[in-house]
């Protein structure tokens, strides 16, 4: 009797220590990644790793082809969230407040002046990060061959980045955020100008009602901070997470990134990455194909590994987790020495004098001071409406996967940066050596204005000249 | 007599019925958007009253300005009467300040003239007139929801 309890307690024993063994492996049932066969399952077993593919091309995996920009916006973003819920435990959307917590959070709340600063930073690192992951995605083709919608996902992603951005800055409720909410909601009531200058503002007032649904009254006040809040951490970001699904889900769907036809490793790539260790497949060779090696592009041959793909484990891996401490530790670091502006409270008596946009928006600012419809409305839209059909206007099929599609394709965006630059500061000098239409006839009617500006010019002189290339 | 129904009117009774509740559905969808529109814009705004006393007209002698900041007017006593001119900006709604031609804007340059004219900057329209008139208590009331054409004063019956 007391030997079987004995027997009991040892068995209970030897439990107890492997508790620890048999929990990790209930977490990774895949085991630990020793195997090619392993290290794809730990990919395709793994919640947060299957939306990645168990194989990686190398010239995914090439630094200067990516520079790991994507990946770097999605890494500010993931730091943004966690410092926003972080700044939401004292943070008060209250007019009375918003501007006291803010205070709060960035002279008395232990580490809240990193927090905030890290926040802001690291939300408008990522504006630079997607324009220019943007930027590397227009120069290497990479919207074409099925990627097309990619890119107009890619398009309201850029938007949202802008509108959190936006929202965020008006949620301090300090002198800056008070006067650029105040703007904002006159740019949303400025398709005004047009129904002015056409004469129906009285039957179909647009402008009007889009200000006070945004404003949730007809001045700024205690609703529109509410409101403000709300799209800042409810509504932006639910759309932010869900286009950021669908763009991830395409491009894996889509085979990963692009590559160039004909791709050779070179022999640099083997210092980046650890090739697979046999050829012929990460299966036995009775079987034709794993299907989580396939993607989608030309049907691989049996037998054979597909073509330049390394496994994502560790190769990817080690890629994605050097990017995000590069990130980390470059917005710990702005964050440590630059801190987030916060003015004195909103006095809805003294706008700020200058007025500025916050610096991603100061060219909109320039082309607001001509016509607050054109600069905030019609050209924005007009922008990003071109940019969005770019795939379906450029159906040129070759060259996707190289950066400028070669030698030709450098020149010409040499010779396209060069020419809009000389144009841009062309029309900034004449404009404010000469001044415009209003410093000249005094009396011109608005709608003439709203419709012939430098702006306008500018786009137009994109529109002209942009498809000769 | 199905084919012969067809003839006659051209859609099935099927289609007939699959359309009209297709359409029936995108109605409603419609009719909930328009809802949800509609409960998003406040019965009740906490904000004051565009209608405001500004004073006894005592207050104001002749050849002065007073800058109301916080109801964003200007008051102007003349020898023709009073007249009250808006200091919100037709551009994107800072506050405009006196200058000697005029009115400057601080955020993008608008300038308008004594009268509230533009005469420079990307503001759309001249600064609005807004109406004054006589509360029964004797003070001067303004709303800034009325606007009235330029030029109009209010005279002091006397």
């Amino acid at each position: 009797m007391s030997e079987m309890n004995h027997k009991g307690i040892d068995a209970f024993k030897e439990n107890l220590k492997s508790i620890g063994a048999s929990l990790a492996g209930s977490l990774f049932r895949s085991g630990r990644p020793a195997s090619d066969r392993s290290r794809a399952a730990a990919m395709f077993n793994n919640f947060f790793l299957h939306v990645q593919g168990v194989k990686t091309h190398i010239n995914t995996l090439r630094p200067a082809y990516t520079f790991g920009l994507g990946i770097a916006s999605l890494f500010l973003l993931l730091i943004t969230i966690l410092s926003g819920v972080l700044l939401m435990i004292y943070y008060n959307p209250s007019i009375e407040n918003a501007y006291n917590t803010v205070k709060d959070i960035t002279y008395v709340v232990f580490g809240g002046k990193l927090i905030r600063n890290i926040h802001k930073w690291a939300g408008e690192g990522m504006i630079i990060f997607v324009m220019l992951h943007m930027a590397r995605v227009f120069y290497t083709g990479s919207y074409k061959r099925g990627r097309e919608f990619n890119w107009v996902i890619g398009i309201m992603l850029l938007v949202l980045t802008f509108g959190i951005n936006l929202s965020g800055y008006m949620l301090p409720w300090d002198q800056l955020s008070y006067w650029a909410l105040v703007i904002v909601a006159n740019i949303i009531q400025s398709p005004k100008e047009i129904t002015d200058s056409l004469g129906i503002t009285q039957y179909f007032d647009i402008g009007g009602f889009s200000k006070e649904f945004f404003l949730g009254g007809l001045a700024a006040g205690k609703e529109s901070l509410t409101r403000v809040y709300l799209l800042h951490i409810m509504l932006f970001p639910i759309f932010l997470f869900l286009f950021l699904g669908m763009h991830f889900w395409r491009i894996r769907k889509d085979g990963g990134l692009t590559k160039p036809e004909g791709f050779e490793p070179a022999g640099g790539d083997t210092n980046l990455v650890t090739f697979p260790e046999k050829r012929g497949g990460i299966f036995p060779t009775n079987k034709t194909y794993g299907l989580m090696e396939l993607a989608h592009g030309r049907t691989p041959a049996v037998d054979r590994d597909v073509e330049n793909t390394v496994l994502s484990w560790p190769n990817l891996l080690v890629a994605e987790v050097a990017v995000f401490f590069l990130c980390l530790a470059g917005v710990v670091a702005y964050a440590f020495h630059i801190n987030a502006p916060l003015k004195e409270l909103a006095n809805p008596l003294i706008p700020e004098n200058p007025a500025k946009a916050p610096w991603y928006f100061l060219g909109l600012q320039e082309l607001l001071s001509y016509s607050a419809f054109m600069g905030g409305v019609g050209l924005p839209g007009l922008a990003l409406l071109g940019l969005a059909l770019i795939p379906y206007l450029d159906r040129e099929q070759h060259h996707a996967g190289v950066w400028f599609t070669g030698g030709q394709g450098k020149s010409v965006a040499l010779q396209a940066l060069a020419a809009g630059t000389v144009v841009l500061l062309g029309l900034l000098a004449f404009v404010i050596g000469f001044g415009w239409f209003r410093n000249w006839w005094p009396n011109i009617p608005q709608l003439l204005i709203v419709l012939v500006n430098p702006g306008t010019i500018w786009v137009g002189f994109i529109c002209v000249v942009g498809p000769y290339h | 007599m199905n084919s012969a129904a067809n003839e006659k009117t051209g859609i099935s009774r099927r289609d007939f019925l699959g359309l009209a509740s297709l359409g029936t559905a995108i109605l409603s969808g419609l009719a909930v958007i328009a809802g949800i529109f509609r409960m998003s814009k406040p019965n009740v705004r906490y904000e004051e009253s565009t209608r405001f006393k500004i004073g006894k007209p005592e207050n104001f002698p002749v050849g002065t300005v007073k800058k109301l900041d916080d109801r964003g007017v200007f008051i102007f006593s003349t020898d023709d009467g009073l007249h009250a001119i808006s200091s919100v900006c037709t551009h994107l709604g800072c506050i405009v300040a006196l200058t000697e031609t005029g009115f400057q804007c601080p955020c993008h340059g608008s300038k308008y003239n004594g009268n509230g004219k533009v005469i420079g900057g990307p503001a759309p329209r001249n600064l609005a007139w807004l109406e004054i008139s006589r509360h029964v208590d004797g003070s001067l009331v303004v709303d800034t929801a009325k606007e009235i054409p330029a030029g109009t004063k209010f005279k002091l019956a006397v």
